[in-house]
């Protein structure tokens, strides 16, 4: 195993132009290794085998022709949730055990047009719903680092991947960290767009408007290459914004200098881990010896953030999860008439979390309740965004940690699911301000779990973080590090 | 002497727009395909599809504010309403809740020679459902119908009695198909509608308790079960019963309202708003744009045509009452010169014809061209009023000119004085007791001279002129 499947987008790009691999000699090795590690990490769900190596061929033919676009023969793994035109799409979940994509998802799509080939599909928790991905009808997903702990959620079985070489690159979704907060006690990067930049269609919606499709990535311009060539404008998201889309690699100058980042008060908290704490108030320090400006910033709603984003998220994730019924697609329990097969199908076919967040979001939105809950939650989510507007008017990007701790045991906190949201405090407020949030590796606890530095950006202002992210990775070497089950011996 | 009561009715009316394409997808807003041919992942709500709003059925919601004389939104919004059912397949339905596109408006009705002003509550739009279809131990559902764009008019409860609900429906069809919004197909379910009714002693201020009677689906219907649910009140009511606030389903072989389980219709709709759809935003320019573009409606209509062509009002009633048929009777009195004749051919022998044959006037072979043509002939005297029903019934039957189809038929009037004298004669010396008749003061036998005139020219000769022929011939009448 010495081709660049096990280093980054990037290199693997250049060794295919050089013509020292080939696609399918990414594509081999990445199965091979998919072979001998997945067991113990369970992060990929299904890999059609055959399908990735004939695109990889495809892909080789075209690059001899002197065609193909930027991503042409690099295999991207795919989350569960999103639709990749006849692979299965259960999106974790035992109610849609069976069903297959008719259609591709538009991120997907655009990843396909520039050559990309989709490896495999990726574990999850259930739905989206969850921050250890442990929630997942095909079981955990654990972290490579340490497999006695989780990996993160939701987007676990993506970061999972990346983390133990058996995926070069990978797609997530975010609705309150599923990409960052993952990326982070994996050890890898994970970017949130901007709520618009990339379509939606396609991605099954857990809570419309905070999700977002975004990249998990061994380096920060592996994540800008894979960001140019999902985002735009798609006529089929009525809520994708049509705003020009920058080459985002091209902006991963390096240089600091001039730029103002704000260190969030209410981010650094007495409850948080002391490690993480250290670790990123060291980052921060990094940072300003490159030569940015830290200003100290307040944005004083936080305290509210995980109230609502819960209100919000559940509420709409209600009525999303409502189609799963058994009448066109996925499982079906027998009943006497259609409401007594939809209890039935609904009892026996979601998972716990996920009736949770349904009966929560049922209750938001019910009469009497609504303004208590759904309104005044829509309300607040008001003064979140505008905290970040006002901060970002004092400074370019904010610097925080991902998560209040790193990754912690399996099953450790599966009992007390209020413990579980409250893991999710730094994250969740990107996705209610519709801002773009990046999470890199900046450190290591004594213990050997990664700790994620995030980079809040403005909307629209991924520029900005992915630059400071990427001149913060160049300048360290954690995201150099490997873990024991680094399936991909030694890095070219 | 027991005390009279009075009836509130409202109607929330469902109207499907005539669009090309479903109001989320690109499917085809069409009727009658085999089932589950018109849908796509979006329409069968499969796994991450969006809907992406149809502009197109936002402009024909407007154009029929326009024309009720609504207040047009300019910020208007959807909102999701959530209730399980297998014709949903969201299991919640993309609608308007508190931002609806048009409010306020009124519709013009007459019953029984009086005339009045229904107002209008509302007008939101929103997707229609898919159907479903009951076999023997199983149920299919065909979602063709599913995203068809689907406006809801809510009448406030001014209608005091079937008739007037009745009137309303149909006023509401015309202005509807006149503006082109809808083709208010009832037999294709383009129009149904959700009765209110309650009833109240007439001394009382306050409206009664209303019941709903959901899903009517022709407009005899609404007028039958209004008529049967208004009784049923009243009648509860005389005999110190109570109305229950609750939905009933028409039994139409019945005819009789039945109260359906609550179950089936107590819902917590949970509306909260669409996340993936953005609020609709009306530039003014566009509204105007809109506004200029509407047609003259059927109440206009009627007025211009009792003054611009002295028709009688029932005649201008009855031309206008379908825009097809006022816009061929314009052509035919423009083209022939004569709105007179022009409406005497379209009230006798258009109606007869389109009535016999249960045809659009569209579709007949006739065009307003060669009705036109053919009135001339009538006034220009080259054929009779005979004649010329012998060309429009070819004209109905195939089309064609009316002068080829006089010169074919030897249809032509003959007006030559020493034919038409040689005629008389003729039927003078083979009558001679209705001379005598004639001449004894019995005016009908002038009329079965004429008669005999005609027939032996075959139908040919000027009327007119036979009969002052025969006058000046046997003299008047004694």
């Amino acid at each position: 195993m010495a081709t660049p499947a096990f280093s980054s987008i990037s290199t693997a790009r250049a060794a295919l132009q050089q013509g020292t691999c080939s696609s399918v000699d990414l594509v081999s090795d990445l199965l091979a290794a998919i072979e001998s590690k997945n067991s113990a990490l369970n992060a990929y769900v299904s890999v059609d085998r055959e399908a990735a190596l004939a695109q990889a061929r495809a892909a080789d033919k075209t690059r001899a022709r002197g065609e193909g676009g930027t991503l042409c023969g690099i295999p991207i793994g795919v989350k569960d949730v999103l639709n990749v035109t006849g692979q299965p799409c259960q999106c974790a979940s035992d109610i849609l055990k069976g069903y297959r994509s008719p259609y591709d998802a538009t991120a997907v799509a655009r990843l396909r047009n520039q050559g990309a080939i989709l490896l495999g599909r990726l574990n999850m928790d259930e739905f989206a719903m969850g921050s250890s991905n442990e929630n997942s009808a095909f079981g955990a997903v654990r972290n490579p680092w340490d497999t006695d702990h989780v990996p993160g959620g939701s987007s676990g079985g993506s970061a999972a991947a990346v983390a133990a070489g058996i995926a070069l690159a990978a797609l997530g979704t975010d609705t309150g960290g599923s990409i960052r907060q993952p990326a982070s006690f994996c050890g890898c990067v994970g970017l949130k767009p901007t709520y618009g930049r990339i379509s939606r269609f396609g991605l099954t919606a857990f809570a419309s408007s905070l999700d977002q499709i975004g990249p998990i990535t061994r380096t920060v311009a592996d994540a800008a290459a894979l960001l140019t060539a999902m985002s735009g404008h798609d006529p089929m998201d009525s809520t994708s914004l049509d705003q020009p889309v920058p080459d985002y690699e091209a902006g991963l100058t390096g240089d600091l200098t001039g730029l103002k980042l704000g260190l969030p008060r209410e981010y650094f908290l007495d409850g948080i881990d002391s490690e993480v704490d250290a670790a990123v108030r060291s980052a921060v320090a990094h940072c300003e010896k490159l030569g940015a400006e830290v200003v100290d910033i307040s944005l004083p709603h936080t305290k509210y953030a995980i109230a609502t984003y819960y209100i919000i998220a559940t509420a709409e994730a209600s009525a999303n999860l409502a189609r799963f019924d058994g009448v066109r697609y996925g499982a079906r329990e027998a009943g006497q008439d259609p409401l007594d097969m939809y209890g039935r199908t609904r009892a026996a076919h979601f998972g716990p979390e996920v009736k949770r967040r349904i009966i929560l979001g049922t209750y938001v939105l019910s009469s009497g309740y609504y303004d208590a809950y759904y309104l005044r939650a829509q309300k607040v989510r008001t003064l979140i965004r505008n905290d970040f507007e006002q901060a970002f008017t004092q400074c370019d990007a904010l610097l925080t940690p991902v998560s209040p701790t790193p990754a912690y045991r399996l099953g450790e906190r599966t009992a007390d699911p209020i413990q579980m949201y409250l893991g999710d405090i730094f994250t969740v407020t990107a996705n209610l301000a519709g801002i773009c949030g990046l999470s890199v590796p900046c450190g290591f606890t004594q213990a050997g779990l990664p700790v994620g530095l995030q980079l809040l950006g403005p909307a629209f202002g991924e520029e900005t973080i992915l630059k400071v992210g990427h001149a913060y990775e160049q300048s360290t070497d954690w995201h150099q590090r490997r873990p024991g089950v680094w399936a991909g011996g030694a890095d070219v | 002497m027991s005390e009279e009561y009075k009836v509130s009715i409202g109607l929330e009316t469902h109207v499907q727009l005539k669009t090309r394409s479903k109001i989320w997808c690109g499917c085809a807003n069409v009727f009658g395909s085999e089932p589950n041919v018109d849908v796509c992942p979006i329409c069968l709500g499969y796994p991450g599809t969006m809907p992406v709003l149809n502009r197109e059925a936002v402009k024909l919601t407007v154009l029929s504010g326009l024309m009720l004389g609504c207040e047009i939104n300019r910020y208007s919004k959807f909102d999701r309403k959530s209730y399980f059912y297998p014709d949903m397949p969201k299991n919640y339905q993309i609608s308007q809740y508190d931002k609806p596109l048009c409010l306020g408006g009124s519709v013009e009705i007459e019953v029984n020679g009086k005339k009045k002003t229904i107002r209008i509550h509302r007008i939101h739009l929103e997707e229609d459902v898919a159907k479903n279809n009951h076999f023997d131990g199983a149920s299919g559902v065909d979602f063709n119908r599913a995203g068809t764009p689907l406006m809801e008019i809510v009448s406030e409860p001014d209608l005091e009695s079937a008739d007037e609900a009745f009137a309303y429906l149909q006023a509401l069809k015309q202005i509807l198909v006149y503006g082109g919004v809808s083709d208010c197909n009832l037999e294709q379910g383009n129009m149904r509608c959700d009765i209110n009714c309650s009833v109240r002693p007439e001394s009382q201020e306050q409206l009664g308790t209303k019941t709903e009677i959901k899903n009517m689906n022709t407009f005899k219907g609404v007028h039958r079960s209004l008529t049967y649910e208004i009784k049923r009140q009243i009648d509860e009511l005389r005999k110190g019963g109570k109305i229950y606030q609750e939905t009933r389903r028409w039994d139409d072989e019945q005819g009789v309202t039945k109260a359906m389980r609550s179950k089936e219709y107590a819902h917590d709709y949970r509306y909260f708003p669409e996340p993936d759809l953005m609020p609709v935003v009306l530039e003014e320019a566009e509204i105007e744009a809109w506004q200029a573009s509407l047609p003259e409606l059927p109440a206009t209509r009627r007025q211009r045509f009792i003054s611009e062509y002295s028709l009688p009002e029932y005649d201008a009633g009855v031309l206008v009452a379908e825009k097809a048929i006022a816009d061929y009777f314009e052509q035919v009195a423009e083209l022939s010169g004569n709105a007179k004749a022009a409406s005497n051919w379209m009230m006798t022998e258009m109606m007869r014809v389109l009535s016999d044959r249960d045809a659009e006037i569209v579709d007949l072979p006739i065009t307003p061209a060669a009705l036109g043509a053919l009135i001339k002939l009538v006034d220009d005297k080259v054929v009779n009023m005979p004649g010329a029903k012998t060309v429009f019934a070819e004209l109905v039957e195939q089309g064609g000119d009316p002068q080829a189809i006089v010169d074919a038929k030897g249809l032509a009037q003959v007006s030559d004085t020493a034919a038409l004298d040689a005629w008389v004669e003729e039927a003078i010396a083979a009558n001679p007791k209705s001379v005598a008749d004639y001449q004894g003061g019995k005016q009908a036998a002038l009329q079965f001279l004429m008669g005999q005139v005609m027939k032996a020219s075959r139908g040919k000769a000027n009327p007119p002129m036979v009969l002052d022929a025969l006058r000046e011939r046997l003299g008047a009448a004694g």
